[in-house]
């Protein structure tokens, strides 16, 4: 016996005319000016590496060093968590995102112990993106490999 | 005790709140209810060493009280009925550790508490406990770490998500008739269904959980012959704004009154709008303070006569989240009502 006077998808044209969206046009906006900021530092970072004569392979290395411990750094005295809130894919995208996926398990399963706890939970986030990001740059090598005599 | 229709039990021997006591967190502490609240935390670690222990600690402290407003030991009650939103019910299981009450676990995800007065109402009606205590909890950073993300992780939430609430609620009910026990006797419960109207989207709990509210809200009505303006209000569990306008538009095209002005969100009491909690608070512990706390309380100054009180919980787990199932919704109601 059913009271209910919808069907499922009666109910799910309600739902979605009484939920609010999401501010789209805001969230781009944001997203786009904290993404460009911490992009401008990456290319200054990478600038000024040149500049100590780091070379070009070292220099982008560098520079993902320092913003991944940035974004470390920011986890960890709690502001990073407040910026994602606020610009989205803006700070999630960056290499400091990755740094903020990776440290944030790390803080937060410290209470289950080194090795079921920070060990097993460290890429919970962050796996996905080495797991599929390892996985497209072998498979781009292999078509590298397999073209490079027509393409170059 | 006896029954009415499917759902209902009718509560022959209307079993007595005696004590009651609420215990809210840091920001439930700043929200509209603030003053209602037995207890505000300053730290919602309580001095423990994890949020688990913190939770586990909030509900040993929030029994430890309505105890002590009734002036009665751990030893003398006989049974303590709740649970939480933690795996495997610890918070309430370890509080029941330590308090050392004959413990009744329960699960009915954030309408627990209800589900509890349902139950303690019906054993003690039907002679089976002289009293039991019902207790339920829910702390927003235990809740994160289970079913979303670490705390410092930095994403967004949607317009429809709700707030994990930091808080818990205890109720303390006695057999008709034992000393002195005020005004309030809870009279009859129902018990709801499991209601799913595929609702997929984890983050609106409000929509998932509003279909199983108005079935039950409907066999309560049914059940016992009584129509929404027999309660001086109906406080749904935590639905949230947006859950409710849709319980409104569910009752409206079934034709059930419900008059808006009588029926309020816990969820959607619990915060104000500037506290960014988006749809309204949730969690175990949001229907249990608000009802232990606000509610209770108005009844006993005699603003209110009968309450019907409704808890709504989702049906979900992160793995049936993460295997794509929809989100069932399961309610129970029961009402207080002032004896004289």
């Amino acid at each position: 016996m059913s009271r209910l006077p919808f069907t499922p998808d009666e109910y799910g044209e309600i739902v979605s005319k009484l939920t609010p969206p999401s501010r789209h046009l805001r969230g781009y906006l944001r997203a786009f000016w904290v993404g460009g900021v911490i992009c401008v530092l990456g290319q200054a970072l990478t600038l000024w590496a040149e500049t100590l004569s780091l070379g070009e392979t070292t220099a982008p290395m560098f520079t993902t060093s320092v913003l991944v411990f940035l974004g470390t750094t920011l986890t960890g005295i709690g502001v990073y968590d407040r910026i994602g809130k606020y610009a989205g894919a803006g700070s999630a995208i960056p290499v400091t995102g990755f740094a903020n996926s990776v440290a944030a398990p790390a803080i937060e399963f410290q209470r289950e112990g080194a090795i079921t706890g920070v060990g097993a939970r460290l890429f919970t986030l962050a796996g996905p993106v080495l797991a599929y990001g390892i996985a497209a740059s072998v498979l781009v090598g292999i078509v590298y490999w397999l073209i490079r005599g027509w393409v170059l | 005790m006896s029954r009415a229709g499917k759902q209902t039990f009718v509560y022959d021997r209307p079993p007595a709140i005696v004590a009651h006591a609420s215990i809210a967190g840091p920001k439930e502490g700043q929200g509209p209810l603030a003053e209602w609240f037995d207890v505000v935390l300053e730290d919602d670690l309580l001095g423990q060493k994890s949020w688990e222990l913190a939770e586990m600690e909030m509900v040993r402290r929030c029994v430890q009280r309505a105890l002590n407003d009734a002036h009665m030991g751990e030893d003398a009650v006989q049974a303590m009925l709740g649970g939480d939103l933690n795996n495997q019910i610890i918070a309430s299981s370890f509080a029941a550790r330590a308090l050392g009450i004959p413990f009744i676990g329960l699960y009915g995800a954030c309408s627990t508490f209800v589900q509890a007065l349902v139950l303690g109402s019906a054993l003690i009606s039907g002679g089976d406990l002289d009293n039991a205590v019902c207790a339920a909890s829910s702390h927003f950073c235990t809740a994160e770490r289970q079913f979303r993300f670490p705390l410092e992780l930095g994403s967004q939430r949607p317009p429809q998500a709700s707030w994990t609430a930091t808080a818990c609620g205890c109720a303390l009910l006695t057999a008709p008739g034992e000393g002195h026990s005020g005004p309030l006797r809870t009279t009859c419960g129902t018990v709801g269904r499991v209601i799913d109207l595929n609702i997929t989207d984890a983050n609106h709990m409000g929509a998932a959980m509003a279909p199983a509210v108005f079935d039950c809200i409907a066999a309560h009505l049914s059940d016992t012959g009584r129509g929404a303006g027999d309660y001086d209000l109906i406080a749904t569990g935590d639905l949230g704004w947006i859950g409710r306008n849709l319980l409104l538009e569910l009752a409206d095209a079934a034709g059930v009154a419900l008059p808006p002005d009588r029926l309020i969100d816990c969820g959607a009491s619990l915060f104000y709008q500037e506290q960014d909690a988006h749809a309204g608070g949730s969690g175990c512990g949001c229907v249990a303070s608000v009802s232990c706390g606000w509610l209770m309380k108005r009844l006993e100054q005699g603003e209110l006569r009968r309450l019907l009180l409704v808890g709504s919980g989702a049906m979900l787990s992160p793995t049936s989240s993460q295997q794509g199932q929809s989100v069932p919704g399961i309610a129970y109601a029961v009402a207080i009502e002032r004896e004289d």
